[in-house]
């Protein structure tokens, strides 16, 4: 129906080379065209931020970004995070039904490896973009603050 | 033990419904009624760019096979609409694409025609003549509680306390939307068709499907994938979803898949029931309950779903935790012709608990009494009875868990805090809210005993334990809770201990997993599966897992092809008594208890309610696995802190006009503060390890803790929920906030 557009991109230190269509969000084309289905829809419209990819190393909503605007630039997704970064996140009860998580997951360690943004700002208002039902969000913060001072920690004392 | 699938969930490996393809299949989506209520004319098919029509399989109620409903307690609601449409985003027709957008646009271009009819919008006012649709005033379902008499005690009363509450409709807003993939295979007795999606209960599924597309239960499988939240909106919901993409899988024996987006699912799904509930009651001077008179209506919507099911649990929960001789309860579910009200996270009891609470502190504060007196004097105590007679002597301390709560927060100085505080802030206002409150554990009344649930425990020939039951893991701790189970029971690593899927050809009906039922009653059936595996296996209950394990194998060795199984089925505890027809006795088999404390701020400026602190004191029988307890605590406190302060149904024509993340707003992190979690642990020795049910309860507390902290705060009556900033404007232009001093 639209004429496709052809792009090249870094996708998880990989280059990628891939044809769209020029309505397709980046997390349409990750999701259905590259078959990366870590990255989830929660909303569509950029409020959950279940579906949240770093772009240049800064989290976005991939479902806000059209797929050809990431042309030349860096991508990367959950897929990309080292299992072990996350033990924090596990342990803490950061993940109850999954649906938010991969977002979280992503949010959570651009905090954990930015920590001068913690001089200015809570955990808790740097992770009010990633909406989770499920945890009431103590297990998240737990997990991150975890992470940031993994020697400070014996367990969780309520 | 850490969540078993945790880290496939963190690194984004599960594979929910969505993230299977589905090669050269269709993907399908629903075409909705515009209207509330009507007489249904037909569809037409505009030109629409980037839709040939030639192209999207069309269907209609015509396609349903078998009997044109969604089989659950009454056949009352079809599975796509025929002649008449009785609510908004009704399902009327279905079309599919091989492309996910094509459909969608298809979906949104057919012009769905209709006659419009007198709706019933508003459960609170008797319906115009014209909008009457069910018996003489559109009642679906009246139940009531009678205990003692109650009419003996009015003029005994020192004070006689009267109230008004009211509850809005909330969405369960998992983050995962409604989905199901569909297809048709081969079996031994012909073709079978296959729905694999996003649910809670598969059997329910299950028998939806055979019902509607008239095939023997052998011809139907109903597999659940992992499911992204549920919170009862995907306990009766998803047959509907099934059905509708089954019957395009059976029309073109295609694979298909129906993925609702946000929008879609806000508007279209199951919401909590609204409610208004009202409250007489004759109280002596210091404040004891002398007679409850409580009337307890609840909007249905337009189809019966559960409702009845969660007007009973909302009038068993309604007089609250205590005990009063003389108690008279009247529940009414309404018919109205909004989106259909279904299961959510407590089933009724959080709205008659909202109403009780808020009650419990309107009495206190007649009487010029701290709200913790009224709960002091009234809580049940061991030997006293619920409002259905039932005695309470489950080894819990109940007066005990208050006081600790009360301690947790310095309850008194905080209140002194308080004055102080609102006496100098000059656009600030804070206050402190209790609630005590109690949830029933498990199916109402013989339900448990009807569902007769059963549970397999299989050896498998490489020596591994494999559990077989219906019960789903949504986020709540299923696969965690049962391994830990067997690990206990058998002796065996979390490694020889596999879930199976919840698959309807391979797992027996272990029962929904709703009502709190999963870890204490499920779990109970685990263990004693276990038992009975081990008494095949002819091994003591001191023999190590190793000795389980190496005995399985020779078992399959001996007894090659063949199934090894321990099996367990439901048995009531002893001494349980319930009537169905006069609501008496022993309601659930257990209780769990809790106390909320919330501190909130009110912002006069902006009119804005913030929760400070807020804790939770739970008695659940013994805790199975702290960081699942304490994430179920945590996760259903924030839940009703958003049903409480933010999550506003705005309906227009019986629908969701606000059905977008963007202006339904839940709680984020930077909206809440840290949930205090307190355990206390009296074991219920008829539940897994002594569990009692846990999911629930902390939806319960929440809400009317926090309209009891804003009113405290205010010294205005918060009584309808959501306090969204319009209302505690509406509140304080009512009734200005009286200067304070201290």
């Amino acid at each position: 129906m639209n004429e496709r557009i052809a792009i090249t991109f870094t996708l998880n230190r990989r280059e990628t080379s891939i044809e769209v269509d020029p309505a397709d969000r980046l997390l349409d084309t990750v999701r259905e065209d590259l078959r990366l289905t870590g990255t989830k829809e929660g909303c569509g419209e950029g409020e959950c931020g279940a579906c949240t990819v770093y772009l240049d190393d800064l989290p976005v909503n991939a479902c806000l970004i059209p797929t050809f605007q990431v042309r030349g630039r860096r991508v990367d997704t959950v897929e990309a995070l080292e299992p072990a970064s996350l033990d924090t996140l596990h342990a803490s009860g950061a993940t109850q039904c999954g649906a938010c998580t991969p977002g979280v997951a992503m949010t959570g360690r651009w905090i954990i490896d930015h920590p001068d943004l913690l001089e200015r700002h809570t955990i808790r208002a740097l992770m009010a973009g990633n909406l989770c039902r499920c945890t009431g969000y103590d297990g998240i913060v737990e997990g991150i603050e975890a992470a940031r001072a993994p020697n400070d920690r014996t367990g969780d004392a309520d | 033990m850490k969540r078993r699938e945790g880290l496939s969930k963190l690194t984004g490996r599960e594979r929910y419904v969505d993230d299977d393809r589905i090669g050269d299949g269709l993907w399908v989506a629903t075409v909705r009624s515009p209207r509330s209520r009507g007489h249904l004319r037909g569809l037409r098919f505009p030109a629409t760019p980037g839709v040939d029509w030639s192209e999207v399989v069309v269907l209609d109620h015509r396609a349903v096979p078998g009997s044109n409903v969604v089989k659950l307690i009454a056949d009352d609601q079809p599975v796509l609409a025929h002649e008449v449409v009785r609510h908004r985003h009704e399902p009327v027709a279905l079309v599919a694409h091989p492309s996910r957008r094509v459909a969608r646009r298809a979906a949104d271009a057919v012009v769905v025609e209709i006659d419009p009819e007198t709706p019933a919008l508003d459960f609170r006012t008797p319906p115009q003549a014209e909008a009457v649709q069910r018996g003489p005033d559109n009642v679906f379902t009246r139940l009531a509680i009678d205990k003692g008499d109650i009419d003996a005690a009015w003029d005994r009363a020192a004070r006689i306390v009267e109230g008004v509450y009211e509850t809005g409709a909330q969405e369960h807003v998992y983050l995962e939307t409604q989905g199901m993939a569909a297809w048709v295979e081969e079996g031994p007795d012909g073709d079978v068709v296959v729905v694999r999606g996003s649910m809670q209960c598969p059997y329910y599924v299950h028998a939806a499907m055979m019902h509607a597309l008239d095939r023997p239960a052998e011809r139907v499988r109903v597999i659940q994938a992992p499911t992204g939240g549920g919170f009862g909106g995907k306990e009766e919901f998803p047959s509907g979803v099934a059905l509708h993409a089954a019957l395009v899988a059976l029309a073109t024996g295609r694979k298909t898949k129906l993925i609702y987006d946000r929008g879609e699912d806000l508007a279209a799904t199951t919401k909590r029931h609204p409610s208004r509930v009202r409250h007489r009651t004759a109280v002596d001077e210091d404040g004891r309950l002398l007679a409850q008179d409580i009337e307890v209506d609840l909007d249905a919507g337009a189809y019966l779903t559960l409702s009845p099911v969660v007007l009973s649990r909302a009038i068993i929960h309604a007089a609250g935790p205590y005990a009063c001789p003389n108690v008279r309860i009247r529940g009414r579910a309404i018919m109205t012709n909004s989106v259909p009200f279904g299961a959510f996270r407590g089933f009724g009891a959080p709205q008659s608990l909202f109403a009780v609470e808020r009650h419990m502190d309107r009495i206190a504060a007649t009487l010029g009494l701290d709200p913790v007196a009224v709960r002091r004097i009234n809580l049940l105590r061991d030997g006293e009875t619920t409002a259905t007679g039932q005695t309470i002597t489950d080894g819990s301390d109940r007066h005990g868990l208050l006081e600790r709560t009360l301690a947790a927060v310095d309850w008194t100085a905080k209140q002194a805090a308080h004055r102080a505080f609102n006496a100098v802030e000059p656009t600030r206002r804070r206050g402190l809210g209790l609630a005590t409150v109690f949830h029933g554990a498990g199916f109402t009344g013989s339900g448990e005993a009807r569902l007769a649930s059963v549970v397999h425990v299989a050896g498998l020939p490489d020596g591994r334990i494999e559990v077989r039951t219906a019960a789903t893991e949504m986020g709540q701790g299923t696969l965690t809770i049962f391994t830990q189970l067997v690990c206990g029971r058998l002796g065996v690593a979390p490694d020889d201990v596999v879930i199976a899927d919840p698959d309807t050809q391979r797992v027996p009906d272990s029962g929904p997993t709703v009502a709190s039922r999963t870890a204490m009653i499920v779990g109970r059936l685990v263990e004693r599966a276990c038992d009975d595996l081990r008494s095949t296996l002819g091994l003591d209950p001191g023999e190590p897992g190793s000795a389980v394990v190496d005995a399985v194998r020779d078992w399959h060795r001996a007894h090659p092809g063949e199934d090894l199984l321990g099996i367990a089925r439901y048995q009531p505890p002893p001494g349980i008594r319930w009537d169905d027809e006069t609501y008496r006795g022993d309601a659930y088999p257990t209780f769990a208890w809790a106390v909320c404390i919330a501190e909130v701020e009110v912002d006069l400026t902006t009119y804005t309610a913030k929760v400070l602190d807020f804790v939770s004191a739970q008695e659940i029988g013994r805790v199975l696995n702290e960081t699942l307890a304490r994430g179920q605590i945590q996760g259903g406190t924030v839940q009703g802190i958003g049903w409480a302060l933010l999550e506003d149904v705005v309906w227009e024509d019986g629908g969701m006009a606000n059905a977008q993340m963007t202006n339904y707003v839940i709680p984020t992190s930077d909206d809440v503060p840290p949930i205090r979690v307190l355990f206390e642990e009296a074991p219920f020795p008829h539940g897994a390890q002594g569990a009692k049910g846990i999911g629930e309860l902390p939806m319960d507390g929440p809400a009317p803790a926090i309209a009891n902290a804003v009113t405290a705060a205010l010294g205005v009556d918060a009584d309808r929920i959501p306090l969204i900033p319009e209302r505690i404007m509406d509140l304080l232009l009512d009734q200005p906030v009286a200067e304070e001093t201290a």
